[in-house]
C-alpha cells in the first residue's frame, strides 16, 4: 500500500468537511466583525434571559445555570459545552450581584469545568474574591439523583431564573417543575430528543434543536460565535439541498 | 497553569485526535487511541472529585445551618455508608447489591413515576400559557400517542391501534422526519461548538 492510498480513506470527505467549516468561520468573523448580530431572528428564550440577568442583579438574585449529565469524553458533551459558555456570560454580567450566580452538573468533569469557569470568569473581570467553590456543584450521579438534587437549589437559594443547557433525559422535568413552583424563569435546550420533547411542554422557554448552539451568538459571546452559526445555516441548506435531490434520484430510480 | 499553556495544550491534542479519526497513518492513530485513554481515565479521577464535591456541599450545608441541614446530613450519612460497604464487601457483593435494590432503586424509581405527574400538570400548564395551534398540535399527537399505545379499561380504539393505526403513523412518519430534522441542526451545532473549542475561541478549561 503506497502512502496515497494510506492517507486517502472515507475520512478526508470529513477532514474536508471540517476545514471548510473553519475555513467559512474564519471568513465570516471577519466579514461582519462590526456587526456580529445582524440579521439574527429573535429567539424569545434569549430575548428573556437577557432580562433575567438584569433583573437578578438588580433584585439580588441568583441566576442557576445546570449543564446535565452528558459528560465530555462522548458526543453528548457539545451542548454542555454551550452551557459553559453560557455561564462565562452570566457569570461576567453578574459578576457585580450580591449573589453570584450557581451552575450544578451531573459529572464530575462538568463540575470541576463548571467551578473552573466561575473562577477564571471572576479572575478575569477583577473580582477573583467573589468566587465560592461551591457555586460550581454536581448534585448527583444518576441523571434521577442528579435531577433531585439540582432541585433545592432553585427551592433554597433564592433563584430568579433556571437555565438548562445540555444533556439530559425526561428526568429534566422536575427540574423544570421546580423552577415552575418558585416563579423562577426556565430556559431549557438540549442535543436530546427526549428532553427537547419535554422542555415543550415543561419549560417556560424551550430552545429546540440548534438554537441551543446559537446561545453563544445571541448573548454576545463574540463575534466567532455569530459566524459559527451563520456557518451552520450554510451547511444546513446545503445539507438540506443534499437530500432533496436524494430524495428525488431515488424516486426516480437512479439510486 | 498558564492560560496560554493550557489553550496550546488543548489545541495540540485536539488537533490530533482530529486527524486521528479521519487521517489512517498509524503513528497518529495510536497516539490518538492514547490520548483518548488518558481522557478516560481524568473522567474517572473527575468522578472521585464530583463525589468530593458533593460531600463538601452538603457538609457545609449542615454546618452553616445545622436545623435545615437534615436532607444533607442524610446524605452524608448514605454517601459514608454506602462507600464503607462497597469498600468492605466490594462494588458486586450481597450487601452493596441490597443498597442498589432496596433503597436507590425504589427512590428512582419512585421519582420516574412522579414524572408522569409532573408531564401531565406541565401539559396543562402549556396550555394555559401558550394556546396556540403548535401547542394543539403538540397536546393532540400526545393524547393520540398515549391512547394508542395502551388500552383503557380493557378498551381499545380501533383508529388508533395496529400497523396503520394513527399511533403508528404519526411515531413513524412525522415523528421521525422532525427527529431527524432535529438532529441535523444539532450534529451541525456540535460541529460548531467543537471547533471553536480547537480554535481556542472558547475555552472551558480555564485558559
Amino acid at each position: 500500500m503506497n502512502f496515497i492510498d494510506l492517507i486517502i480513506s472515507p475520512g478526508i470527505v470529513g477532514l474536508a468537511f471540517v476545514v471548510v467549516f473553519i475555513f467559512l468561520m474564519i471568513i465570516l468573523a471577519v466579514a461582519s466583525r462590526n456587526q456580529p448580530k445582524q440579521n439574527l431572528r429573535e429567539i424569545s428564550a434569549f430575548t428573556r434571559l437577557g432580562r433575567a440577568i438584569g433583573l437578578a442583579v438588580e433584585a439580588g438574585k441568583r441566576m442557576h445555570i445546570t449543564l446535565g449529565w452528558g459528560g465530555l469524553i462522548d458526543l453528548k458533551g457539545a451542548s454542555a459545552l454551550v452551557g459553559l459558555t453560557i455561564l462565562e456570560r452570566i457569570t461576567r454580567l453578574a459578576s457585580i450581584s450580591d449573589r453570584p450566580p450557581v451552575a450544578t452538573s451531573g459529572d464530575g468533569v462538568l463540575g470541576i469545568l463548571s467551578q473552573d469557569t466561575l473562577s477564571g470568569t471572576y479572575k478575569a473581570v477583577g473580582a477573583g474574591f467573589q468566587y465560592d467553590p461551591t457555586s460550581g456543584r454536581v448534585t448527583g450521579l444518576t441523571p434521577v439523583s442528579y435531577a433531585a438534587g439540582a432541585m433545592p437549589v432553585i427551592y433554597d437559594e433564592q433563584v430568579s431564573a433556571t437555565i438548562l443547557a445540555g444533556h439530559f433525559g425526561s428526568e429534566a422535568a422536575l427540574i423544570t417543575d421546580a423552577a415552575e413552583r418558585n416563579d423562577s424563569l426556565s430556559v431549557a435546550g438540549s442535543d436530546s430528543i427526549t428532553a427537547t420533547s419535554v422542555f415543550i411542554a415543561a419549560a417556560q422557554e424551550p430552545v429546540i434543536g440548534e438554537e441551543l448552539f446559537a446561545a453563544g451568538a445571541y448573548i454576545n459571546a463574540g463575534p466567532v460565535h455569530a459566524s459559527s452559526l451563520r456557518t451552520q445555516d450554510i451547511f444546513r441548506w446545503v445539507l438540506v439541498g443534499a437530500i432533496l435531490i436524494g430524495a428525488l434520484l431515488k424516486l426516480l430510480g437512479f439510486l | 497553569m498558564k492560560a496560554p499553556v493550557s489553550t496550546a495544550i488543548a489545541i495540540g491534542v485536539g488537533v490530533v485526535v482530529l486527524l486521528g479519526y479521519f487521517v489512517q497513518i498509524p503513528f497518529l492513530t495510536n497516539l490518538r487511541d492514547i490520548l483518548v485513554g488518558w481522557a478516560v481515565i481524568l473522567a474517572a479521577v473527575a468522578l472521585f472529585v464530583g463525589i468530593g464535591n458533593l460531600f463538601l456541599v452538603h457538609l457545609h450545608k449542615v454546618s452553616r445551618a445545622p436545623s435545615g441541614g437534615f436532607y444533607s446530613l442524610v446524605l452524608i450519612t448514605s454517601l459514608a455508608a454506602t462507600l464503607v460497604v462497597g469498600g468492605l464487601f466490594g462494588a458486586s457483593s450481597y450487601w452493596s447489591v441490597w443498597i442498589f435494590r432496596n433503597i436507590q432503586m425504589p427512590v428512582e424509581t419512585s421519582l420516574i413515576a412522579l414524572l408522569a405527574v409532573v408531564l401531565t400538570y406541565a401539559i396543562a400548564r402549556l396550555l394555559r400559557r401558550k394556546l396556540n395551534v403548535f401547542t394543539g398540535v403538540f397536546v393532540a399527537t400526545a393524547v393520540i400517542v398515549l391512547l394508542g399505545t395502551a388500552p383503557i379499561f380493557g378498551f381499545e380504539i380501533p383508529i388508533l391501534y395496529g400497523e396503520n393505526g394513527l399511533r403508528s403513523l404519526f411515531t413513524q412518519i412525522p415523528a421521525v422526519a422532525g427527529a431527524r430534522g432535529i438532529l441535523l441542526g444539532v450534529a451541525l451545532g456540535a460541529v460548531a461548538t467543537g471547533l471553536r473549542v480547537l480554535m481556542g475561541v472558547d475555552r472551558p478549561y480555564g485558559g
